[in-house]
């Protein structure tokens, strides 16, 4: 049913008495309907520009503001203004390469692209600003150059409306182990398309992915592959089983025994395998393994797992007992450190394969924190500083196993749905995009961060909340 | 691999069941089709066959409307099965969960299918309420009428006494009596004590819950409308409890039947997955157990010859006569306990000189049984008896029994049914 603030929100006298109407994000793997211009700051770089083309896009040259290329515009009043040259139409995105910044100079090029650009991008339009990884970029003023631009790009993300995003890519160059276009171009995909319709804000980093497991960027990036989602039953986590069963996986689908009926309806409606377990059993990982095992051959192993079950008992910590504690500290992170062992013994049949990957479910109360919520946070900060710790693992890293994270923000569940409606209303616009997010936008994220072309990325917690406050 | 002598060997693969209902508890609102199409998506979601055919599926409910004349097929069109899967239903009371596997696997030794799915369900909260013979009788004729004068003529001739509906009775049609009470003779006669029906029943009781407590069910039930473990289990029940209840069935002095040692009403479904072993090896499916042999036997309660719940003790010497096994030669026996003292009479039918010589024409008993080996993750007590289901929910469970036990390991099942009938089959573990 909808609520007051829906029925604010849709009403068209509402919409001319000023309410704030939140834009029909652009989803799934539709790319901008607008050109993708490309900018350079600081420098020449070939890196965006070939990552852009890897995705059969053929991008324009952007137009950059300067005081000698502005026009004189006159308003109806007759009062006239310098502005820049304007595009001829609307543009779906902007992509800037500041890898070869270095100085503070340098960031006026930032400016001057991004201004015509900003004014010209279409709804749900993208902007995504290239650097370098701030430490490795040598000078004092060079890794504050580069730090800036988290700054622009925040302060960018904030500035936008009607849907538009944007990110900082961050690569490495100076390294012994550089970015290539190849390792960039599952990321540039990710956010130039609808898949990221609630990242915003975020900076994102790309290395270098092992060579012997790099794949193409696709549509159908798990076509044949085995992946497990667990608390796939039901909200985020059926929405993340339907969207790799989308993108060709197969999909086997975990859920506790109670969640039985909602978990078959969703293993039946995406063609995929239920499997009812209590992932805090002790063999949770056999079983799981033992069941790709079975079902695939011995020969099958997993490419990804997704750690999505997870529980609240939400309470004040001053009114918090052991039971309450703990459970949710055993359902959200021990679980799956355990299952993670198990799944890692590369000589186990139904095992995580070399290549795959491991994503875990954090939260932005991971990051933030919540009131009453210090034992939910804390279970969501420690798989933070989980995924940080395994993918810092050479043992992992040498056999191409990457590791990451999302944190989503006030995604539309079951769950929030029985929030009390001011919070929910607060927590839905408190973001740049001024709504709340979907469980397929959680998704879509996570398939980005599992894909085989994504083998670069690892590492990372990606919130996925349209550039919530919170934690910010 | 022991010699068969059948064409081709039926397999169960796996099985599922929705965890059952007490009578107007969790399910009572929900129809035989919505039963069972729960516990046939849960079944294909767990062997990832949403979107294909299978050979066929046939089930069967005991208590039935007449809305579900062709309650299979509609529950498969309403299920993720492939819509051009064919089903059909089939009754013989309690045994109709277990005749329904007897009929698939016969056909997919035989050649005719290379899969099937085989159960029933049944609802005691959902009976059908038929109306009385008058009412009935004065609605046809309304119904045949040609004219509005003829129609009214005809509801004219209601008379009140005709309102009164006719609920189904658990009672046999040539006896009138109700399966208890056709039990508490049998009961009497055997000497069957109370003790040993209490304690049957609490061990029914300890073992179920620590089946569900050790996870043995993750992989042969799924939840439905919120119920996640057997609604009528009691872990907690006891000898000392069960005996202060009192009898329900039985007059007097010898009455031991108590509501605690009974079987109750319930509702709930349960499927078995049967194929070839090349069907199931082809789709990286387990076999658990291989489908060896059944026999039905009935017996003539209504004269009072024998009891009405004594059918399976005839079928099985049947049986195991034609296999060349005796009684021993089991690692597990799912006796199905309609009533405890139906599993005890039984048992001791089989001890018995005189039953085997002058009732089954053997030269010696057959002997006992190890208890160990008896309904070890408890039965029907515990788990409750929606009629139909109870031959999936048995035969499903079974067949994991022997899968874990190891190839060649064997279990024997036998399930009584109203009507004097006794359905009973061996199960090999692959």
């Amino acid at each position: 049913m909808a609520d007051l603030m829906q029925i604010l929100t849709s009403n068209p006298i509402a919409r001319q008495l000023g309410v704030p109407q939140p834009t029909n994000l652009r989803r799934g793997r539709e790319l901008p309907s607008g050109p993708v211009v490309l900018a350079t700051a600081g420098g020449a770089s070939a890196l965006a520009r070939e990552a852009v083309e890897l995705l059969g896009l053929t991008p324009q040259d952007a137009l950059v503001d300067t005081p000698q290329t502005r026009v004189t515009q006159t308003d109806d009043d007759g009062r006239t203004r310098e502005v820049p040259t304007p595009y001829p139409s609307t543009i779906g995105a902007v992509v800037l390469d500041a890898t070869a910044l270095t100085t503070i100079e340098d960031l006026e090029g930032v400016r001057g692209a991004l201004r015509p650009a900003l004014k010209a991008l279409e709804p749900s339009g993208r902007v995504v600003v290239l650097g370098v990884e701030p430490e490795t970029a040598g000078a004092p003023t060079a890794v504050a150059a580069q730090q800036a631009l988290e700054g622009i790009v925040r302060s960018v993300g904030k500035e936008l409306r009607k849907g538009a995003t944007a990110n900082l890519v961050r690569v490495d160059l100076l390294t012994d182990a550089p970015t290539t276009a190849a390792d960039l171009a599952s990321t540039m995909s990710f956010l130039l398309e609808g898949r990221s319709a609630y990242v915003s804000g975020q900076v994102l980093h790309v290395g270098h992915g092992a060579a012997a497991h790099a794949a193409e960027v696709s549509s159908r990036p798990f076509e044949g592959q085995v992946v497990v989602v667990t608390g796939a039953g039901r909200g985020i986590g059926a929405s993340i089983a339907e969207t790799f069963a989308r993108d060709g996986a197969l999909v086997v689908a975990v859920d506790v025994p109670a969640g039985g009926e909602g978990l078959a309806a969703v293993a039946n409606r995406i063609g995929g395998q239920a499997l009812q377990l209590d992932i805090t059993a002790p063999d949770a990982g056999e079983r799981i393994a033992a069941h790709v095992a079975q079902r695939f051959g011995e020969a099958a192993r997993i490419h990804t797992v997704v750690h999505n079950a997870g529980i609240t008992r939400d309470k004040l910590l001053v009114n918090t007992d052991e039971e309450r504690w703990g459970s949710v500290l055993e359902v959200n992170l021990a679980a799956q450190t355990r299952i993670n062992a198990v799944l890692l013994d590369p000589a186990l049949p139904g095992g995580l394969d070399d290549g795959g990957s491991i994503v875990g479910v954090a939260s932005t109360s991971g990051i933030a924190g919540n009131r009453g919520q210090a034992n939910y946070a804390a279970s969501k900060a420690g798989v933070i500083g989980l995924v940080r710790a395994m993918a810092a693992d050479p043992a992992l890293a040498a056999r191409g196993i990457t590791v990451n994270a999302v944190a989503p923000g006030f995604i539309e569940t079951e769950m929030t749905g029985k929030m009390p409606m001011a919070t929910r209303e607060v927590a839905r616009r408190i973001n740049s995009l001024q709504q709340g997010g979907r469980p397929v936008d959680v998704a879509e994220a996570i398939g980005y961060l599992a894909a085989p072309a994504s083998g670069a990325v690892s590492g990372q917690v990606l919130r996925v909340c349209g550039q919530s406050q919170i934690g910010a | 691999m022991p010699d068969s002598p059948n064409p081709r060997d039926a397999v169960i693969v796996g099985g599922n069941r929705i965890p059952f209902g007490k009578a107007g508890g969790a399910y009572a609102a929900a129809s035989n089709q919505a039963m069972l199409t729960a516990a046939l998506d849960g079944l294909v979601a767990r062997f990832g066959l949403a979107g294909q055919q299978v050979g066929e599926v046939a089930a069967g409910a005991v208590l039935k409307h007449a809305r579900d004349f062709n309650l299979t097929r509609e529950t498969v069109l309403g299920s993720a099965l492939a819509p051009t899967t064919p089903a059909y239903d089939l009754q013989q009371a309690c045994g109709t969960g277990l005749e329904t596997v007897i009929q698939v696997a016969n056909k997919i030794q035989l050649g005719q299918l290379d899969s099937g799915i085989a159960g029933g369900v049944d609802s005691a909260s959902d009976a059908p309420i038929a109306v009385g013979e008058g009412l009935r009788k004065a609605l046809l004729k309304a119904n045949h009428a040609r004219t509005p004068m003829q129609r009214a003529k005809a509801l004219a001739g209601i008379r009140p006494g005709d309102l009164a509906p006719e609920s189904p009775r658990n009672a046999e049609p040539r006896t009138g009596l109700s399966m208890g009470e056709h039990q508490a003779r049998t009961t009497k006669e055997w000497g069957i004590t109370r003790e040993a029906q209490d304690e049957l029943a609490a061990a029914s009781h300890h073992h179920l819950a620590q089946a569900w407590d050790s996870g043995f069910f993750d992989d042969l039930a799924t939840g439905f409308l919120r119920l996640s473990r057997d609604q009528g289990l009691r872990p907690d029940t006891s000898v000392d409890k069960l005996a202060t209840l009192q009898p329900v069935f039985g007059k007097g002095e010898g009455a031991t039947m108590t509501a605690g040692n009974s079987t109750p009403l319930s509702d709930g479904a349960a499927l078995v997955l049967l194929s070839s072993r090349e069907w199931a090896q082809e789709r990286n499916l387990p076999a658990l157990a291989r489908f060896v042999d059944a026999e039905v036997a009935a017996v003539d309660y209504v004269s009072g010859d024998e009891g009405l719940l004594m059918a399976p003790a005839y079928a099985v010497p049947r049986l195991l006569a034609r296999q060349g096994l005796t009684l021993q030669d089991f690692d597990y026996y799912e006796l199905h306990e309609a009533f405890a003292s139906t599993v005890l009479a039984t048992l001791k039918a089989w001890e018995s000189k005189e039953f085997c010589r002058d009732r089954l024409g053997l030269d010696a008993p057959l002997g006992s049984i190890e208890s160990s080996k008896l309904n070890v993750h408890g039965s029907s007590l515990a788990a409750g008896h929606p009629f139909a289901a109870t031959g999936g929910r048995i035969v499903a469970t079974l067949a994991k029994l022997l899968h874990e036990k190891g190839a060649g390991s064997r279990g024997l099942v036998s399930i009584c049914a109203a009507g004097g009938q006794g359905v009973v089959a061996i199960l090999e573990g692959c």
